[in-house]
């Protein structure tokens, strides 16, 4: 097949590259495909050139949908937006908007009716038609990622092939028959750092389908001899509550996304003995910064300060970070730079020095971390205060050794107590909220203090 | 009131507030499977730090995760032993 002079997309490079019979394939559910037929076939039904330079928005509930529109428009398309599976509806016409979409890419009918957006794709999983003429033209094209904001509508980060594989390049040394799994889904930055992982390197992945319980992920992960395996300690700890947790024998197990404590990292060296247990530290914004493979919750000291890929500095306690894994912005912010004038990234995570290792102890800014999904305070006091008896609200983080930390809210009201109003509360979050984000706790309290400025006092 | 009636009695509470209805919880129940998920889990877990006064989930750094209703019921009885043990210790 003819290939396009100015390549531009590793991933299409590297699948293009392949040799004759890779055998390596993408599992959802019931549905494999190999990837030695994305060379040939389309998931676009031969459009990929109709969305040349357009701001494509990939809308699927599939995640393996998502994953082969994506291969297919890497170099392609000038920006591809990844919705995240949760995101709710009132949301995605401000995303088209911010993101000037002009296309949109979709496995499902209905969700995005109310867009006024001029082309539409369905995207076949099948990958039913050859690919036709491959685009001339490539381009470098933006991947842009949806995280939680102040004000509930999502922030849009927006990343380069070359920032999300930044990371990848030492991981690639993988033997053979390398099968990755995860927790994470690919449209966050957790998992597609495991479906680049995947695609550059040898291995193949298993996706989860929608819904799909967490047991029976696990029974099909075991199936197909899943060797490396990545999710948030949240996750994780969830695993280790499943009846079938053995029906893997992972060789590699991950950790990302939210603070690793030793106790988890125990009790998965105790259950996966032959596996090798690694935490990393990343972040949507500035990528992944460090991976500590000793089995230690924290980090050795000994990386702050050193030279490399990735600078790592602490400032007043804060850790901050400079790479060319970071973010390069958000998309239409430009108030809110992603980094200081130094070039580095303020991860907003504290930590604390003891002896020749780093410990996390929370976040500086009140943002709160349930499951490895950040919640931002602001979006659920905004909630709580609509209830017509309450005066004003604290919303504030509770430490969890399960899902490392939960919501919890202190609240004023106008006049006296009613035991009717948690209920209604919690119903109010219940209607606008993602679960993750509705108070675990509400304490009605007499007042709440307020720092300098009239603004509430928050602290971690 | 037992450690055991606590953690049934905050599992229904912490289920009723979730509009869940449970299966009948028998020591074998798996907990992933009661119809509560990791985050009802992890509420239900704060409420009994509240009532109990212990977490073992973060009191030990070398615990099985429970599986079972029993298991979880068992982790709390033995850390609601080993904190009496240590109360006698200090005391």
């Amino acid at each position: 097949m003819s290939t396009p002079p100015n390549i531009r997309s590793p991933l299409r490079e590297r699948l293009d590259n392949a040799p004759d019979g890779d055998p390596r394939w993408l599992r959802e559910g019931a549905a494999r495909v190999r990837l030695g037929d994305l060379r040939t076939r389309t998931s676009l039904g031969g459009r990929a050139s109709a969305l040349a330079g357009r701001s494509v928005l990939v809308a699927t509930r599939s995640q393996l949908a998502a994953a082969l529109a994506l291969v297919e428009l890497d170099g392609v398309a000038a920006r591809l937006i990844l919705c995240t599976p949760d995101l709710p509806p009132a949301h995605l016409r401000g995303i088209a908007e911010r993101g000037g979409v002009d296309a949109v890419v979709s496995d499902r009918d209905g969700e995005t009716d109310g867009l006024t957006i001029p082309l539409r794709i369905p995207i076949d999983s099948a990958l039913a038609s050859a690919r036709g003429e491959a685009c001339a033209q490539r381009r470098d094209t933006e991947w842009v990622l949806l995280t939680s904001g102040t004000t509930g509508a999502p922030k849009m980060v927006v990343h380069s092939v070359a920032s999300l594989t930044a990371p990848i390049g030492g991981a690639l040394g993988q033997g053979e028959g390398v099968v990755w799994g995860t927790f994470y889904d690919i449209r966050r930055y957790g998992g597609l750092q495991i479906l680049f992982r995947a695609l550059l390197g040898r291995g193949s992945l298993v996706l989860s389908s929608p819904g799909e319980p967490i047991a029976q992920h696990l029974a099909r992960l075991g199936a197909e001899g899943a060797t490396h395996v990545s999710g948030t300690p949240s996750h994780w700890r969830r695993v280790l509550m499943c009846a079938n947790a053995r029906a893997i024998a992972p060789s590699y197990v991950r950790l990302s996304g939210e603070i690793a404590d030793q106790a988890v990292l125990n009790a998965l060296h105790a259950f996966y003995p032959r596996a090798r247990i690694g935490h990393a530290f990343a972040s949507t914004e500035a990528g992944v910064a460090f991976e500590v493979n000793d089995g230690l919750e924290g980090f050795p000291a000994a990386i702050v300060g050193a030279h490399g890929d990735v600078q790592i500095s602490v400032d007043e306690g804060s850790l901050r970070i400079r790479s060319t894994r970071a973010a390069a912005r958000y998309l239409d912010d430009a108030h809110h730079p992603l980094s200081t004038d130094d070039g580095f990234t303020d991860t907003g995570d504290i930590v604390e020095r003891r002896g020749e290792r780093y410990y996390f102890l929370g976040r500086r800014s009140g943002v709160i971390n349930v499951g490895g999904l950040k919640v931002y305070p602001e979006e659920v006091e905004a909630a709580i205060n609509r209830h017509p008896a309450v005066r004003m609200s604290r919303v504030r983080p509770r430490k969890s050794s399960i899902t490392g930390a939960l919501v919890a809210a202190d609240v004023v009201l106008k006049g006296t107590v009613d035991p009717i109003f948690t209920r209604e509360i919690l119903k109010i979050c219940r209607d606008s909220l993602p679960p993750h984000k509705i108070p675990a706790t509400i304490r009605f309290v007499p007042a709440l203090e307020m720092a300098a400025a009239g603004k509430l006092a928050r602290h971690a | 009131m037992s450690v055991k009636e606590a953690v049934i009695s905050e599992i229904e509470r912490v289920a009723e507030e979730n509009s869940k209805s449970l299966p009948p919880l028998t020591d074998d129940l798996v907990l992933l499977d009661s119809g509560l998920d990791s985050l009802a889990i992890a509420i239900l877990v704060s409420r009994l730090e509240e009532t109990l006064g212990v977490d073992p989930f973060s009191a030990f750094d070398d615990m099985a995760y429970p599986v079972t209703l029993g298991d979880f019921i068992r982790l709390y009885e033995h850390a609601a032993q080993h904190q009496i043990a240590a109360a006698r210790a200090a005391g």
